[in-house]
């Protein structure tokens, strides 16, 4: 059986580390919607793929969260962006791939995928 | 239908932190001989009155005003009982509440556990204000993550930081592995 003292060793190792994430008033947050509806349309392998880049890309203020159902049940899984200061972005009708292309381009450089959201799916 | 009982998990998961629970135990027990699959999560979340309890196996009940339907236990439900399985859930308002679903383990109606690695793995990073006690029984042999052991190791060092995720992914396959021998359940 793998036991716990890996995780001492992740420890001591992290601590001599500068540059730990502080969880404050900047990070961005990225939400994806988990209720029956949003499993059902396969938000699990959405919420693992943004985690594990966000992890591999090292974006440090950047947190993955989840959420229940919004009420748009038939756009799920949906994927929210919520970054400090501006307004919310929800993007639709997510897919793994279309979901790291929304973290590459909205959350890395800047730019809203405005095909994906929900103001351009509803129209 | 959801088609996998590791999604029924995930969802029904779900309803305990909607109730704010802060720890939240889940159970997945295989018992060969007695040909069947347990699930039981247990939250101590703020719970469902009596007048309630009978409705929430009705689909067209929900208390969310989101929608106006509700099937994450309707659904475990009726992926229960159609294997000769029994679905009971018990709540005792602000103390705990119980969800329990037997399978029978070799009935061909019987959903496929699936990537249960993936439900835990999710639920502990994207829920890191809630503690988990998730146990993985094969025939007497079992593992078990507690989150609370985590949490005394690694301090505030988040379950999101790459290393400690990888930690998490590994241990889980490993141990699932140890426990069951690969076998696909």
């Amino acid at each position: 059986m793998k036991s716990l003292e890996e995780l001492r060793a992740i420890r001591a190792n992290m601590q001599a580390q500068m540059g730990l994430r502080k969880e404050d008033g900047n990070q961005t947050r990225i939400v994806v919607g988990m209720a029956t509806c949003g499993i059902a349309s396969g938000a699990r392998p959405v919420l693992v793929a943004l985690s594990d880049a966000v992890q591999e890309k090292g974006l440090k203020n950047v947190t993955v969260t989840q959420t229940g159902c919004i009420g748009l049940c038939k756009y799920e899984p949906i994927v929210e962006v919520i970054e400090p200061g501006k307004e919310k972005v929800t993007y639709v009708k997510m897919t793994p791939e279309k979901a790291l292309e929304v973290l590459e381009k909205h959350i890395i450089r800047g730019q809203i995928v405005k095909e994906y959201t929900i103001s351009e799916m509803i129209g | 239908m959801l088609p996998e009982l590791s999604l029924n998990i995930l969802d029904i998961v779900n309803n305990s932190i909607r109730a704010k629970a802060d720890l939240i135990t889940i159970e997945v027990r295989i018992h060969k001989k007695e040909d069947v699959l347990i699930i039981k999560i247990t939250d101590n979340g703020h719970g469902i009155p009596e007048e309630l309890l009978s409705k929430v196996e009705d689909p067209f009940f929900t208390t969310r005003n989101t929608r106006n339907i509700g099937l994450g236990i309707p659904f475990l439900k009726q992926a229960a009982e159609i294997t000769g399985g029994i679905f009971k859930i018990e709540s005792i308002p602000g103390i705990k509440t119980v969800v329990y679903a037997s399978f029978g383990l070799t009935h061909i109606d019987r959903m496929p556990l699936g990537d249960i690695c993936s439900t835990i793995y999710t639920l502990l990073l994207a829920n890191q204000s809630i503690d988990f006690l998730y146990i993985y029984e094969v025939d007497g042999k079992e593992f078990q993550l507690d989150t609370r052991k985590f949490r005394e190791i690694l301090g505030d060092i988040p379950f999101d930081t790459p290393e400690v995720a990888g930690f998490i992914r590994d241990y889980l396959t490993q141990n699932h592995r140890e426990v069951d021998g690969g076998i696909i359940f």
